[in-house]
């Protein structure tokens, strides 16, 4: 029953039931939405997150590193994680920062890849594309005061040309031939500077190897949310190759000669 | 401008600021029938550096070389939109916006961003429709004025009054009977830009690694010298008579 004489003699509305007596069918809206009125959610703290990511460029290409630690502050969590992600077949996206970010950006990564592939006009993102395309996500986002909590580093190798690049959740990019994020922009960056810094075009897979697993080391000693356990990246013409999860060997033998540490009391 | 990330009550991170300082230095200098524009190419973060090459000097058009120095992420994307109004003016007005045009239209863009501002300091410089050149410097928000000889960025309080001295021969007094030059030719105000960038090197941590010079030359001037800079690159795109080129030198690099 109307109660309103307005709507008297007046054709109905089937887009509203007043009484609810049955479900009318909505069309989802698309338009412009007030953020304010959605309810603001804005990320304001890092969770569960990753540490250093380093990367250096060599003869052959790129080689990136990172460990395969998720630590939930303090608590080593989750140590099986990947997090060198390749997009394509000439990037690979290393991350450091909230993993559950990171995992977003991995979809939507994907998702763009797909759609790509889809234009069938023999064109596929590079590691510029990938990364212009990650700068403007990750500035937009933290325009909006809400960012996606990571340090991400893009290397690849392309049409005979590398690539690396750094973006972060402020937005700011940077390229270099050696760079490294979290605490590995302290303790490896001057390792990995003093040993690539005008060999870029000299070194060989081997030797640049050798430079990360030692940065790697060092930063296991050092960085105590960091792990033993990790995965090298290389890119080079023959496409991308993530390596399986490695060990390493460290000794901490020393710390019984210590007093205060290990089994020995004062 | 703290560090964006602190670290509060046990292990949590803040995100306190979206703004972070990138370091450098930026300078422009306007001559009769030239202008100078000149960075560093040092990008840092707090105590760390970044990268030793990090442009902060754009080409916009034949008459017209920005820099920005700051925020480096707001400084890029800002280029960029300016980048995209002058193709659409070159579009529309099938030439390229004249020099003061563009400043004008840099205060409109910086001001539209007046309550969440583009962190950097601006520097537009070249070659004005009379043919003189010219230096337009500009605040965070937009506010400008045309100058002669500016310096932005974090060794800005030892070069400006370097170059003041210098260019302007300010606190000084000529000696009896000489007369000062009234124009600088190019080669001293590139040997001024050179040593007031390696003096700023030496005592600013933030400034270091690498010097990256445009030159704009005025319709009908000389190369005014510029081919015996080993190094200088020619980056003129139109024929329409103003020439641009650019000369990159290192500097110290600790």
């Amino acid at each position: 029953m109307d109660h309103f004489p307005t709507n008297w003699g007046r054709p109905r509305n089937d887009a509203f039931d007043a009484y609810g007596t049955y479900p009318i069918a909505q069309r989802p809206y698309n338009g412009p939405k007030d953020t304010f009125e959605t309810g603001v959610q804005r990320t304001q703290q890092p969770i569960v997150t990753g540490t250093s990511v380093l990367a250096l460029k060599y003869k052959d290409g790129i080689m990136m590193a990172a460990d395969n630690l998720a630590s939930y502050g303090s608590l080593a969590r989750f140590k099986d994680v990947e997090r060198l992600h390749s997009v394509g077949n000439n990037t690979v996206i290393g991350a450091g920062g909230d993993m559950s970010d990171f995992q977003y950006i991995q979809s939507i990564l994907d998702s763009l890849m797909i759609e790509e592939f889809t234009a069938q006009d023999g064109h596929s993102l590079g590691p510029s594309e990938i990364h212009e395309y990650l700068s403007q996500v990750m500035y937009s986002r933290r325009s909006k005061m809400d960012p996606l909590w990571n340090s991400l580093i893009v290397g690849g190798f392309k049409d005979g040309k590398r690539f690396l690049s750094y973006v972060d959740l402020l937005g700011t990019t940077y390229s270099s031939s050696t760079l490294a994020t979290g605490y590995g922009s302290y303790i490896a960056q001057p390792l990995l500077r003093k040993a690539v810094e005008g060999y870029e075009d000299v070194l060989t897979e081997e030797q640049a190897e050798k430079i990360i697993t030692e940065c790697l080391k060092v930063l296991f000693y050092r960085d105590a949310r960091s792990l033993n356990k990790y995965q090298i990246a290389t890119i080079t013409a023959k496409g991308v190759h993530i390596s399986e999860s490695r060990s390493m060997e460290t000794t901490w033998s020393f710390a019984e000669g210590i007093r205060g540490y290990g089994s020995q009391t004062q | 401008m703290p560090d964006m990330v602190s670290l509060s009550r046990g292990n949590s991170q803040q995100f306190n600021t979206p703004y972070s300082e990138n370091g450098g230095t930026i300078l422009a200098v306007a001559g009769s029938k030239f202008c100078v524009i000149a960075g560093d190419t040092r990008k840092s973060n707090a105590y760390n550096n970044e990268t030793r090459y990090a442009p902060k000097l754009f080409r916009l058009t034949d008459k017209a070389v920005i820099a920005v120095n700051g925020f480096a992420a707001d400084g890029n994307m800002f280029v960029n939109k300016v980048k995209q109004q002058l193709e659409w003016y070159r579009h529309g007005h099938a030439r390229d916006m004249p020099l003061y045009e563009i400043a004008r239209l840099l205060q409109t863009m910086l001001y539209a961003r007046r309550f969440f501002p583009y962190y950097v300091s601006t520097i537009l410089s070249g070659i004005e429709e009379d043919g003189t050149g010219a230096v337009y410097t500009f605040d965070s928000v937009g506010s400008y004025e045309r100058d002669t000889c500016r310096v932005a960025g974090a060794a800005q309080s030892f070069m400006q009054p370097y170059m003041d001295n210098q260019v302007h021969y300010r606190s000084q007094r000529s000696a009896h009977g000489s007369s000062r030059p009234t124009q600088l030719p190019l080669s001293n105000v590139l040997s001024l830009v050179m040593d007031s960038f390696a003096s700023a090197t030496e005592r600013n941590a933030e400034v270091g690694d690498g010097i990256e010079i445009y030159v704009v030359l005025a319709k009908g001037s000389s190369v005014q010298g510029l081919e015996k800079v080993p190094g200088a690159q020619e980056m003129t795109a139109t024929g329409d008579g103003e020439r641009v080129f650019v000369v990159r030198r290192n500097l110290r690099k600790d």
